[in-house]
């Protein structure tokens, strides 16, 4: 199979269903002719014009609003908001309208639009360009959040995205985008709501998603190495749905369970994956208690040694990796 | 009274109805949470609204019964919502705040200042890309020109030229704060030239008048797009049903009492020998008669069942 990269990814599902369903388009800033920040959209343009392919003011609150406001009406919206921490400025609109409209009209509304957005940390953004901020959003019923961290996930759960009902949080992964992998040419949806056992094992449970996925894979690998430990990665790929079944089927399986995710560690999403756990019946086949492994509880610095210490590594997962089986 | 004035005069009279059997429901108890009565400005409502197609689709506000009304949606299903009944238009999931009525394309009322205004942004760009013969009309007050959804969504919507009627109600108020005292600008219209459309300021007490005016800009939007319509009036009640109204005085309201659009136009069809008292005296009996049938109905409909309360998050 042909390998491309996790942006080339993206910008086929967008490319794919935009030629399948009239109602697809794309808005957000830069996303024309300079092909979105992080090069996404290059291209697209060419083949499908400026009219489904809208460079926006840098207005973030109406762009997010706009996008809801069309899919009420018909359309499917694909926003790019640039970087995810620009969040806070859609979030009346994401929150307050896109996510309650359903609801607060007795069912009546639908709003199928999704919201692209690069995050993470690792490029030396600084601390308003580098933040993870999913459990923002997982705290809002109404939206979905999905966490892409492969090439052909990324494909498989944008198209399901787009085709959802609902409006979508898609948190694309800064370090990600250049990753090769294997990804097949023709249109597929990847179902929102299942989690993937990406490697079994029977000693530990790792979970994990987005960018912390292949470092977490990596960390078994070298886990299993150097003190013979067999892991098991779960790869969540959506927060919401969440496949509860899959992690606490796991959880009962291994007994030992480590959470690993970018996201401070405050507040973060590992909370609600410990909370799964631990009232659950997989408690009482817990040997130890959930171990979360996060970013650290601090806006994201700049240099470069501190930016790598803010976020859990390979080598912090197979040292907790140990102490959780071993100790 | 089958004329243009006549259908205005009934919406109003419809609208001022509603909301003063809303004040007495709160105030006897027989319905709970805040509510943002209209009382004063249903010219603006009425005469926006009978310009519209059943097709044209309006956004509306925390204060929109008026405009849900003069939309036209069915005032038992609106009722019963205050009630919270499972009948409700909202499914008593909404309440005062969150009426809508898609099938007349009213997109909904909203919480938020200015929160509906980047959304009829968005139906307007749908409008444009799908080439539907409709536009959209935005209601705000003069209170959330001061939020910045407002300056985003009225500049995108100039450079993408979308059919989209903003219609700013400066009813003089945001809650207590004096809208003079809010902004530097004497008169709103000029912020719609910040963003390269026109912008006009009328009387918005005179149902006529916003009538017209809005078949005009109507024909401007279509081929244009957008453009500001300020319809100056005034807040008659509160701000909601908790407000203490320290912060004006009864004169002032009495100043505007005057100009009450109804009474404006009662007085304009007895001097026009449009109607006669007894024909405007008929068409209030009548609408009261439509009011106590929708208290009827929502008393003796269902409340939700519990299991309900799941429905409805995810399509």
């Amino acid at each position: 199979m042909r390998e491309i990269t996790y942006a080339q990814a993206i910008r086929e599902a967008m490319s794919q269903e935009m030629r399948r369903d009239k109602s697809v388009f794309l808005m957000g800033e830069d996303v024309g002719v300079y092909g979105g920040a992080f090069g996404v959209s290059d291209g697209m343009i060419e083949e499908f014009g400026e009219s489904r392919i809208k460079d926006t003011p840098i207005s973030e609150a109406v762009i997010a609003g706009a996008a809801a406001g069309a899919a009420m009406t018909g359309m499917r919206p694909i926003a790019e908001i640039m970087f995810s921490d620009f969040l806070t400025i859609t979030m009346d609109q994401l929150v307050n309208q896109a996510a309650k409209a359903r609801y607060m009209f007795g069912g009546k509304a639908k709003v199928p639009m999704v919201v692209r957005t690069a995050a993470g940390s690792g490029t030396g953004a600084a601390a308003q360009h580098s933040q993870s901020p999913e459990a923002w959003f997982a705290n809002v019923p109404g939206i979905k959040i999905v966490i892409p961290s492969t090439p052909a996930d990324a494909k498989g759960l944008l198209t399901a995205a787009i085709r959802d009902d609902n409006p979508v949080l898609f948190l694309e992964q800064k370090l990600l985008y250049r990753v090769l992998g294997q990804v097949p040419e023709g249109e597929y949806a990847v179902p929102l709501g299942k989690a993937k056992v990406c490697r079994e094992g029977g000693d530990a449970t790792i979970i994990s998603y987005g960018r912390m996925l292949p470092v977490c894979l990596e960390a078994a690998n070298q886990a299993k190495t150097e003190y013979g430990i067999s892991s098991e990665v779960i790869d969540l790929r959506t927060l919401v749905p969440l496949d509860r079944r899959t992690v606490i089927d796991s959880a009962k399986k291994t007994g030992r369970v480590i959470i690993v995710h970018e996201a401070c560690e405050t507040g973060g999403f590992g909370g609600e994956i410990a909370a799964t756990i631990c009232g659950s019946d997989a408690f009482y086949s817990l040997k130890a208690p959930v171990m979360r492994y996060c970013g650290a509880n601090v806006p994201v610095p700049f240099c470069e040694t501190l930016e790598k210490a803010a976020v859990p590594d390979k080598d912090g997962v197979v040292e907790r990796l140990n102490k959780l089986v071993n100790e | 009274m089958d004329c243009i004035t006549g259908r205005l005069y009934e919406k109003m009279l419809l609208i001022r109805g509603f909301e003063e059997k809303i004040a007495e429901l709160f105030s006897k108890g027989y319905i709970h949470g805040t509510t943002h009565l209209y009382v004063g400005q249903e010219a603006i409502a009425a005469g926006v609204c009978a310009a519209l197609k059943k097709e044209d689709i309006i956004f509306s506000t925390h204060r929109g019964h008026g405009h849900c009304i003069a939309k036209g949606i069915d005032i038992n299903k609106m009722m019963a919502e205050f009630f919270g009944r499972e009948s409700g238009c909202s499914g008593g999931k909404g309440g005062s705040m969150h009426i809508a009525d898609f099938d007349n394309g009213n997109y909904g009322s909203n919480g938020v200042v200015g929160g509906g205004i980047p959304l009829a942004v968005g139906a307007a760009l749908s409008v444009k890309m799908r080439r539907q013969d409709k536009i959209v009309v935005c209601f705000f007050g003069d209170g959330a020109t001061n939020q910045g959804a407002f300056h985003e969504s009225l500049n995108l919507a100039s450079i993408w030229r979308l059919p989209v009627l903003f219609v700013c109600e400066a009813n003089e108020y945001g809650l207590s704060m004096k809208t003079r005292r809010a902004m530097n600008v004497k008169s709103l219209d000029v912020r719609a030239q910040s963003y390269g459309m026109p912008g006009k300021t009328i009387d918005g007490n005179d149902a006529c008048l916003v009538y017209s005016e809005t078949e005009k800009a109507k024909k401007y939007v279509r081929s244009g797009g957008p453009m500001l319509l300020v319809c100056e009036t005034y807040r008659i009640s509160g701000h909601s049903k908790s407000d203490n109204e320290a912060y004006r005085d009864a004169e002032e309201i009495n100043r505007w009492r005057k100009k009450d659009p109804i009474v404006r136009m009662e007085e304009q069809m007895i001097s026009a020998m449009l109607a006669t008292k007894d024909e405007m005296e008929a068409v209030k009996a009548g609408v009261a008669e439509k009011i106590d049938k929708a208290v009827e109905f929502s008393l003796n409909c269902p409340y939700p069942k519990k299991e309900s309360l799941f429905c409805g998050v995810y399509a």
